[in-house]
């Protein structure tokens, strides 16, 4: 038996490695996979997005002729897998993966200009796609992330807002 | 980030490309060379990777399959990425890096700028003219920006073309760039080691003043003959001596000749010997007999360039640093390309309308089956040669309309890099004349509310009558079902973009010339014209043979008693014809839904070029003969084939447009422009893939088209 105090510890340590490994894999990786969906209709798509350092948003972009896009209009709550798993069996013990839950809404305004602006920075191939008019920039506020490490290790960090 | 000649050694060949290694080792070896510095290609390879340029440009070649490009595509493609590398400029800590040492080796002194590919030396091929040059750019910040320039044309539409020979690749290819003093030369010429009529000599000419004037042909030049072995003067032939190019300000121009240099020649004997000296040492260091650009200033001999003699004159355009003024090239494209429409007008066109009414006056009923077949594969093999044609000189001489684009842009610099297409739209259209017409009705029903009573059967009055009987006598189409039109017409409040007056435009263009160079514009107009209405008919014109292929293959298919593919070859016809057990195979699959078994794949997203800028959804209404055009409600997305001026009357009631033909410079891209509507081209097989009644959208700002719903069918 170890004192409660050093459980608590314990814990915090792992809360705060969990938190920076979340960090580091929004940092690093540049896809996600996002689901959406409409009338129970379930639907992935893989998609560029951009982490915010404090990890309340996320962005992405959209056509607005997209399946996601009409999906997060009927319906914006959503969920992203973002991993760093190289499709290698030492993924299981090696990868950490997370998925982010929340909800999409369009981005307008100087808010959509300046998101751009950041978007483009992390993708600067995709300038073109994320500034044309036909193009949707898209925020997650994101209300919780399971992070998943050592195979079935899973942490929980909600965001209060 | 800048390497100076004099450091360049063979181990950095691969960094510094072709041109600036020969320079290199003929300054090594001693000769003169005007003092020249080297970006190396990591310095392009970083700014790509850096400014995330060389991913947009995978992206931007990625799109669609080049073998499904038309040429247009790549030069809108190539237009694209050039525009690319014009906005993106270098990353900060770069051009802080490149700045300094560029000010301070060149300062404020004229340099031209030029590529110097890694490519050509390593596929041991002369690429000349893919590339290019600028020349008298002055100061740091200049250079570095047309460093730029030259760099987007690794990517040239050119360069495009070659890719295989290249080896282009967005993630691999790289190029370096030479800045090089511009040293302005009392006497100039030529030298070849080696002369092309005479093999145990070598051959000098020389010109008062610049290269040019001996190199376009406007100045005639002195010419020595040297014997080769004992270096002595065979000949000298003097020329007139009239006139010579001297600088004038940022370019050149032709002044006549002081007196005392008309009575004598260009270079002393003893100055002959010397240049003679200087091509063969050039010859020895590289093999091959040499052609050597050299100027003198002062008693100091620099030597410009030096190539093989084999590669001909007739490309030193980006050779000398005096050669590539915009003007000379442009009057030496311009040559080239009024030989070609000659060409083109006076015997292609007349031959392929001859071929096309010669097969289509043969009766092939009353022809036996071995016969048919023997007509079948001439057919087929007459069409082949027509297609060549097309690639070898059609191809080129719409080259006219994008020299045309560039010498407008670089004069007047609009916003639009499109707008030089109004200049030369701006012959009479029948199409244009029918459109109005036709919104004149719409006008007046609108005006006089009519829409509702003639709905419900009422007579039109006189004034909309004598229009529609105009109408009718004019144009092929039924009056009912023009009046219909008309009425969806008058719902929707679709204008014309206000077109800028041409003979305006015309007048502001030429305005920016004078003179000669007015004159001489005033031709490059007329040759775009041609060149423009030639890109808009050269389908038209082998859609006549290719007709008559096709007539006979059916006139086979009628013959052959088996299931013959939709798209029978003619090669598969001729040989069912004579081998009654042969079964032909499809060439391509169906392609817009494909089952295998319980497999069932369907497109929902088409790739194709933008070609006017918005966004529309709306049901497709795919057009496949010119009576589908009548059906064509208002929000409607028109999609076809190749849209040619006579249908393009509907498109005031359209959503937008998806065209199969790709390029910015197409009726339909034209027609989407006048209108401001969305437009999609060069979208493959997009009259088959898409069909009327699917819920489409039409992204024109990214070249999409996505199939939202489809119809049930």
């Amino acid at each position: 038996m170890q004192p409660e105090s050093h459980a608590d510890m314990e814990q915090e340590a792992g809360c705060v490695e969990a938190r920076r490994a979340l960090s580091a894999l929004l940092r690093e990786q540049r896809l996600g996979m996002l689901s959406t969906q409409q009338d129970g209709e379930p639907h992935a798509s893989l998609v560029a997005f951009v982490g915010s350092e404090d990890l309340s948003t996320i962005l992405f972009a959209t056509s607005r002729a997209t399946r996601k896009f009409a999906n997060i209009e009927s319906d914006p709550r959503v969920a992203m897998l973002i991993h760093n798993a190289c499709d290698l069996p030492v993924d299981f013990t090696d990868a950490t993966a997370t998925t982010a839950k929340g909800a999409a809404a369009e981005l307008t305004g100087p808010e959509h200009d300046a998101a751009v602006e950041r978007y483009a920075r992390i993708h600067p191939h995709l300038a073109a796609f994320v500034a044309s008019p036909s193009t949707a920039l898209m925020c997650i506020e994101v209300a919780s992330y399971s992070i998943v490490r050592r195979f079935q290790h899973v942490t929980e960090l909600h965001l209060d807002r | 980030m800048l390497i100076p000649l004099a450091d360049i050694t063979d181990e950095l060949r691969d960094q510094v490309g072709g041109k600036a290694w020969s320079l290199a080792t003929m300054a090594r070896a001693g000769l003169t060379i005007p003092d020249a510095a080297v970006i190396p290609a990591d310095v392009y390879r970083r700014y790509v990777q850096e400014t995330g340029l060389s991913q947009r440009i995978n992206l931007e070649l990625a799109r669609k399959r080049f073998e499904d490009m038309r040429w247009e595509e790549l030069w809108d493609a190539a237009l694209r990425i050039r525009n690319m590398f014009a906005a993106t400029p270098l990353p900060d800590a770069m051009r802080a890096e490149l700045l300094p040492v560029v000010a301070e080796r060149f300062d404020d002194a004229a340099t031209v700028v030029r590529s110097s590919a890694l490519a050509e030396d390593a596929a041991g091929t002369s690429f000349a003219g893919l590339h290019e040059s600028y020349v008298n750019v002055r100061g740091a910040e200049a250079i570095v920006e047309h460093a730029r320039l030259v760099w987007a044309s690794l990517w040239s539409d050119a360069a495009l073309l070659y890719r295989q020979e290249l080896g282009l690749d967005a993630h691999e290819s790289a190029m370096a760039v030479v800045i090089q003093r511009i040293v302005v030369g009392e006497r100039s010429g030529v030298a070849f080691s080696r002369s092309p009529e005479e093999q145990s000599q070598g051959m000098i000419e020389a010109v008062w003043g610049l290269n040019q004037g001996l190199v376009d042909g406007t100045v005639e030049p002195d010419r020595w003959v040297i014997d080769r072995d004992s270096r002595t003067l065979v000949s000298h032939a003097p020329a007139p001596r009239e006139q010579a190019v001297m600088p004038a300000g940022s370019g050149i121009e032709l002044r006549p000749l002081q007196d005392q240099r008309r009575t004598s020649p260009p270079l002393a004997e003893a100055e002959v010997g010397e240049v003679h000296a200087m091509s063969r040492r050039s010859e020895e260091l590289f093999g091959p007999a040499q052609d050597t650009e050299w100027t003198f200033e002062g008693a100091t001999l620099h030597t410009l360039q030096s190539r093989p003699i084999t590669t001909g004159r007739s490309d030193d355009d980006d050779g000398s640093p005096y050669s590539r003024s915009w003007y000379l090239s442009l009057r030496r494209s311009f040559d080239s390309l009024e030989a070609l429409r000659a060409k083109i007008e006076g015997e292609e066109i007349p031959a392929m309308i001859a071929d096309a009414d010669r097969l289509a006056a043969v009766d092939l009923a009353p022809l036996t089956d071995a016969a048919l077949a023997d007509h079948i594969e001439q057919r087929a093999t007459i069409l082949e040669r027509w297609h060549d044609v097309y690639w070898e000189d059609f191809i080129p001489f719409a080259h006219g309309t994008r020299l045309f684009g560039q010498v407008y842009n670089d004069a007047l610099r609009p916003d639009d890099p499109y707008e030089f297409v109004d200049l030369l739209s701006a012959q009479p259209m029948m199409g244009m004349a029918r459109n109005r017409l036709l919104e004149q009705m719409a006008a007046l029903v609108r005006e006089r509310d009519l829409a509702d009573v003639l709905r419900a059967g009422a007579e039109p009055p006189e004034e909309l009558q004598a229009l529609l009987a105009d109408y009718v006598e004019r144009f092929p189409d039924p009056g009912e079902r023009i009046l219909d039109l008309v009425l969806r017409m008058a719902d929707r409040d679709a204008t014309e973009r206000e077109r800028p007056d041409a003979a305006a435009l015309e007048e502001r263009f030429l305005a920016q010339f004078e003179g000669e160079e007015r004159e001489r514009m005033e031709a490059l107009l007329d040759l775009g014209r041609a060149s423009y209405r030639l890109r808009d008919d050269d389908n038209i014109y082998i859609g006549r043979v290719e007709a008559e292929v096709a007539r006979a293959v059916d006139e086979a298919r009628r013959r052959i008693a088996r299931t013959l593919p939709d798209d029978l070859s003619a090669a598969d016809a001729a040989r069912a014809l004579r081998d009654s057990a042969f079964v032909p195979e499809p060439e391509t699959e169906a392609a817009a839904t494909e089952e295998h078994g319980d497999l069932r794949a369907q497109e929902r997203q088409l790739v194709g070029q933008p070609a006017g800028a918005g966004f529309a959804r709306g049901p497709a209404r795919v057009i496949r003969k010119p009576e589908d055009l009548y059906d064509f409600e208002a929000g409607e997305v028109l999609v076809v084939d190749s849209l040619d001026p006579t249908m393009t009357f509907v498109v005031p009631l359209a959503a937008g447009i998806v065209e199969r033909r790709g390029g910015m410079l197409i009726h339909g891209a034209i027609i989407a422009r006048e209108y401001g509507i969305a437009c999609v081209t060069g979208v493959p097989q997009a009259a088959e893939l898409l069909h009327t009644g699917d819920e489409i959208t039409v992204d024109g700002y990214l070249g999409i088209v996505t199939i939202t719903r489809r119809a049930t069918r």
